[in-house]
């Protein structure tokens, strides 16, 4: 469907996307609200946890060559030291905690991926902690991302060996600053509007782990991912529109994504994966 | 343009690292273990392409074996299975191999039980956690986990086959696909079943009394455990 006749729908039944996302999912006659909810409340949880576990004790990955970072990122921001604000700083650890817990083979949900799986859940949660929201609003947010990743799946790709880092962290930034939006009390415009420039802040972004291991660079890309979308939120909050509409965006992402030679598309053959340090980080993985 | 459902975005539940090498991997193990049935004395699980080149760092290895011993992809002690597989007296090794014109992510499983029979699975991790088991034992197959699934062995006799519809049809379970592959020299025949909705544990006992039957296995979908 058309994102327009979704923003159309809402404002005349007077729902959020995230309803919006409950009804279309009800429609598809599998479930019923009351167990999507269930699903949904159940993912949350594994959320919370994903969230802290590796940010209260250093956590190392099974390959042994990355972690530790959502523990000293949480120390730094505890103690008062970061150069953002409360809100974005835990939204940092979060998303580190969440990749590095992934990277230990500890429980994630996959958002739209396991290698982009910090991302919405430290939004959502980190929104939900500093301004005290419901759960069911933490629901209903997460809903809202879904569905903004059903329709760039839908459209282009969610796959990185497909359409490169841009489709993974990319998406799933515009994902969640189209739930912090929400969270906002933004219409489903401006959640659209957020979506639309996480996705633009994210075009061409490479898919090269080195080792092909879910890790380096991949855990930090979740924090930028993060930020991404909180600042999307923010500006489409304050107003400020995007100029490119967000299916357009969504196409120039899949247009980009077909475009990149496949060395930068999950194969390990470029970008930070051919490194002479990747070189020597694989090596000592094997050993 | 296809239309996706909220959950094929956020979920499922999972131990990562990957989902192709983890998650799709514990359920490539899991239903190896339910398509043999038994308990098994020893794998033997041969590693082939992108699983055989990154298997230690996607915890691979303890994925699929975490499967064989019956774990959930969301399960915390994948990360334990070599341990488990030790105290429960399982042996299993690890060799890499070239399975030939195969998914990149497949993986065989050479697998002798406590009575002393051998099954051979093979299957592959086609990504997201969606998985296809391409054989058992020398029976092609195209067994994605989704649809509960019907596999009988038996001595190749007219009416065996009517007889199983016929206790599906009692059931109103309806027949999505089967494939049937005959072996004269010893006539027997292998039977393999997809069904739409899901099938009791009676309906295997029956199906495994029918005169002539060597063995029977029913296998539900993980999401229905």
């Amino acid at each position: 469907m058309d994102y327009r006749e979704i923003i159309t729908y809402c404002h005349a039944n007077n729902i959020t996307l995230g309803q919006y996302a409950l009804q279309s999912e009800v429609k598809r006659g599998d479930s019923t609200a009351e167990k999507i909810k269930t699903r949904f409340a159940e993912m949350l949880d594994v959320m919370k946890q994903s969230t802290s576990s590796a940010a209260n004790k250093p956590l190392i990955s099974v390959s042994k060559i990355s972690g530790g970072n959502a523990y000293k990122y949480h120390q730094y921001q505890q103690n008062g030291d970061s150069l953002l604000g409360e809100l974005a700083a835990n939204a940092v650890t979060k998303a580190l905690s969440t990749a590095e817990t992934n990277a230990a083979m500890g429980k994630i949900v996959a958002c739209p991926t396991a290698g982009s799986s910090g991302i919405v859940p430290a939004a959502i949660l980190a929104c939900g902690e500093y301004f005290n929201l419901k759960q069911d609003q933490l629901i209903d947010a997460l809903m809202a991302a879904s569905l903004i990743g059903k329709l760039i799946a839908e459209s282009a790709t969610i796959s990185g060996a497909e359409g490169g880092c841009q489709a993974e962290t990319g998406a799933a930034a515009a994902m969640a600053a189209a739930a912090v939006c929400q969270l906002r009390a933004g219409s489903p415009e401006v959640c659209f509007y957020a979506a639309a420039i996480a996705i633009k802040n994210s075009l061409g972004l490479v898919c090269d782990p080195v080792g092909g291991y879910v890790e380096i660079p991949c855990v930090k890309r979740n924090a930028a991912g993060v930020t991404n979308a909180l600042i999307a939120a923010d500006m489409a909050l304050a107003g400020i529109i995007s100029y490119i509409p967000f299916d357009e965006t969504v196409t120039a992402m899949s247009n980009i994504g077909k475009m990149l030679p496949s060395a930068l598309k999950e194969t390990s053959g470029g970008g930070l994966a051919a490194t002479k340090t990747a070189a020597a980080l694989s090596g000592k993985i094997f050993n | 343009m296809e239309s996706l459902s909220l959950f094929d975005i956020t979920g499922p539940i999972m131990i990562g690292p990957s989902s192709s090498h983890t998650a799709g991997a514990v359920r490539l193990g899991k239903i190896a273990a339910n398509l043999v049935g038994g308990t098994i004395k020893e794998a033997k699980i041969h590693l082939h392409g992108s699983f055989a080149a990154t298997y230690r760092g996607h915890g691979t290895d303890k994925a699929l074996l975490a499967g064989i011993l019956g774990f959930n992809p969301s399960d915390e002690q994948i990360k334990d299975s070599p341990a488990i597989a030790q105290k429960r007296g399982l042996h299993y090794s690890i060799i890499t191999a070239d399975l030939g014109d195969v998914h990149p992510n497949s993986v065989k499983f050479d697998i002798t039980l406590t009575n002393g029979q051998h099954h051979s699975v093979t299957g592959s991790s086609l990504g997201g956690g969606r998985i296809i088991i391409t054989s058992i034992d020398d029976m092609e197959m195209n067994f994605t986990g989704d649809k509960p699934i019907i596999i009988a062995h038996y001595h190749d006799t007219p009416g065996i086959i009517a007889t199983i519809s016929t206790l599906l049809y009692e059931r109103e379970i309806n027949i999505g696909n089967m494939q049937v592959r005959r072996c004269r020299e010893d006539q027997t025949a292998y039977l393999y079943m997809e069904t739409d909705s899901l099938c009791d544990q009676l309906l295997e006992q029956q199906i495994s009394s029918i005169n002539g039957m060597y063995y029977a296995r029913i296998i539900n979908p993980f999401d229905h455990d």
